[in-house]
């Protein structure tokens, strides 16, 4: 691989999203010549953030055609960059936006895309991913023809690398094509979320149908406000109405690996299994004792959720407060 | 209004999936299934047509046997299908996928392009993205409500953060959410006509796809090896006497998670 390494820093407002600066402080490690991205409109205040996590360089295009999150200007202005740079690899943490944004890069320049990369490693000179697959029953060890090695990178497998020092930020102006300035955000309707997002989150606390009631997942909300950490949910109850969407982890959902995942009253079906089995510790507390949950969780409770969180949060804030 | 589905035969979900160690892809000898994410785009395309008229066509890449998937959008009320079939497209990933797959969707001249949001065998979600790309067309993904009116449409897409509501004029590519609707079951007389419908095989070179540019020689990405994933330690299980939300929390106090 020659050239730098470009990273995709998606933001949410003023701030980077955790996942892309996992990615860059992932890249920083496996190369010299790293540059971040931030494209937006009035996105110079978040793209500074970037230095503080390893980024020397940032590059930045700040235009009102990219103001809503859209991804086809982005595409645009991703392959002048590449261009301009001679990019050996654009590197994205997987999302909504970043993955069409990825994919439309790819048939833009013909490069090779990868996703769901959950390691990344230079072998010989050579950037190599390794993918879990097939539910993740297989490990694939996957690299690219040519270049530039465009990679979406599983959220939560990389943690941000605080203690960089300051990026110089480089203006880039970018001409759009009239196709990828076609489509109009019309409206967009944010919940207001308190505490971090699950994919942000080191610890997640989930809950599914075992949690019996829409009004059980106030025990869910109860434990992770104990434990600094985000609501997660499973298809079945967003499928309900209980729990909204974003919040909804497996297949059709997000995938996450946090350092600790507690799943309440979830059974551990294999569509919500392959979105959170990357976990670091996996706890599950569910009244089956034959829940398929209990064959991949690191520590189980057989037991009713209903007394057993409470206790715990009660013990935790205990322990905090002593 | 014309509208395009692409679709994509997946193992079926019930057989055990593998992928080949000498090939290195995944092996599709078994039962072939549509990608159940599919049906919604299927759906999607349906209603729209009984609402305001035109035509259905299911299009696919994949081997002839691929076929057998496409009439199943067929029995579901599809109106065509058209299989991009070629053994010089085995093994193509999204760059040589997208750029054929885009060279038979021209030839349609389509209104609107469906694609569900993702295929069930790779998890990507992406090829909708790239074609979109390919086509120079505007496009939407992760579409849980859809408005079409003659010139545009309006889709409310679902992310991390909640909704977007994002309009683009057509033709454009739209990949819809599983939740966007319930797909209906083909039936019986649906399945008995299905058989009768249009369905053509086209090769690569009658979409004016080089070689080159297809299957291996066309992709851009390469898998090197195979291996188990790493195996999880031992699992503590512990029935709950009154005692087990203090064990839990000595657990997570020795693993430092608290």
């Amino acid at each position: 691989m020659t050239g730098p390494i470009l990273v995709f820093l998606e933001h949410h407002g003023d701030e980077l999203t955790k996942g892309g600066l996992g990615v860059l402080g992932k890249a920083v490690s496996l190369s010299g010549d790293v540059a971040g991205v931030v494209l937006g409109s009035g996105v110079q205040a978040a793209a500074a953030k970037a230095g503080a996590f390893g980024a020397t360089k940032v590059y930045v295009c700040d235009d009102p055609a990219l103001a809503a999150p859209l991804p086809q200007p982005r595409v645009d202005a991703l392959a002048a960059l590449v261009e301009q740079t001679g990019a050996g690899a654009v590197l994205f943490a997987s999302s909504v936006l970043a993955a069409d944004v990825a994919a439309g890069l790819a048939a833009r320049l013909d490069a090779g895309l990868n996703w769901d990369l959950a390691g990344l490693e230079v072998k010989d000179g050579r950037l190599v991913g390794t993918r879990p697959a097939l539910g993740d029953s297989v490990l694939v060890e996957v690299a690219w023809k040519g270049g530039p090695c465009l990679g979406l990178v599983r959220s939560g497998t990389f943690d941000p690398q605080p203690g960089g020092g300051s990026a110089a930020v480089e203006e880039l102006s970018v001409s759009f094509r009239d196709f990828s300035t076609a489509a109009r955000m019309l409206d967009q309707a944010h919940e207001q979320a308190s505490g971090p997002s699950i994919e942000e989150a080191d610890v997640i606390v989930a809950g599914g149908r075992g949690l019996g009631a829409p009004e059980g997942f106030a025990l869910c909300e109860d434990l992770a406000g104990a434990l600094g950490g985000a609501v997660a949910s499973t298809r079945a109850v967003v499928d309900a109405g209980w729990y909204p969407y974003s919040t909804q982890v497996g297949q059709t959902g997000k995938t996450v690996a946090p350092k600790l995942y507690i799943a309440l009253g979830i059974s551990g079906a294999i569509q919500h299994k392959v979105g959170m089995q990357g976990s670091g510790t996996i706890v599950a507390i569910n009244k089956d004792p034959n829940a398929p949950i209990f064959d991949f969780a690191d520590f189980g409770i057989v037991g009713d959720l209903h007394q057993v969180v409470p206790k715990l949060a009660e013990l935790l804030r205990a322990r905090r407060d002593s | 209004m014309k509208i395009a589905v692409c679709v994509k035969q997946v193992p079926d979900a019930t057989a055990a999936r593998r992928i080949d160690a000498g090939t290195k892809r995944l092996d599709r000898s078994g039962e072939g299934a549509l990608n159940a994410f599919d049906t919604n785009a299927v759906e999607e395309a349906l209603r729209l047509k009984e609402a305001q008229g035109g035509e259905v066509v299911v299009l696919s890449l994949g081997p002839e046997r691929a076929l057998d998937t496409l009439r199943k959008a067929l029995a579901m009320g599809a109106d065509r299908a058209v299989l991009v079939s070629d053994e010089a497209a085995a093994g193509s990933d999204l760059v040589a996928t997208s750029y054929a797959l885009a060279k038979a969707i021209e030839r349609e001249d389509a209104d609107l392009v469906l694609f569900g949001q993702q295929s069930s065998d790779s998890d990507g979600a992406v090829l909708f993205a790239a074609v979109a790309e390919r086509l120079g067309a505007p496009l939407i993904s992760q579409v849980a409500e859809l408005t079409v009116t003659g010139v545009a449409a309006t889709g409310k897409r679902q992310t991390e953060y909640g909704y977007d509501v994002i309009e683009v004029p057509l033709p454009a590519v739209i990949a819809v959410s599983d939740s966007i609707n319930e797909p209906r079951y083909p039936s019986l007389k649906g399945i008995m006509s299905a058989k009768s419908k249009p369905q053509e095989i086209v090769a690569l070179a009658e979409l004016g796809v080089e070689a080159a540019r297809a299957g291996e020689a066309g992709s851009r990405t390469e898998v090197l090896s195979l291996a188990p994933p790493p195996t999880r330690g031992d699992t503590i299980k512990v029935e709950d006497d009154g005692a087990a939300a203090q064990k839990l929390l000595d657990y997570l106090v020795e693993k430092r998670l608290v």
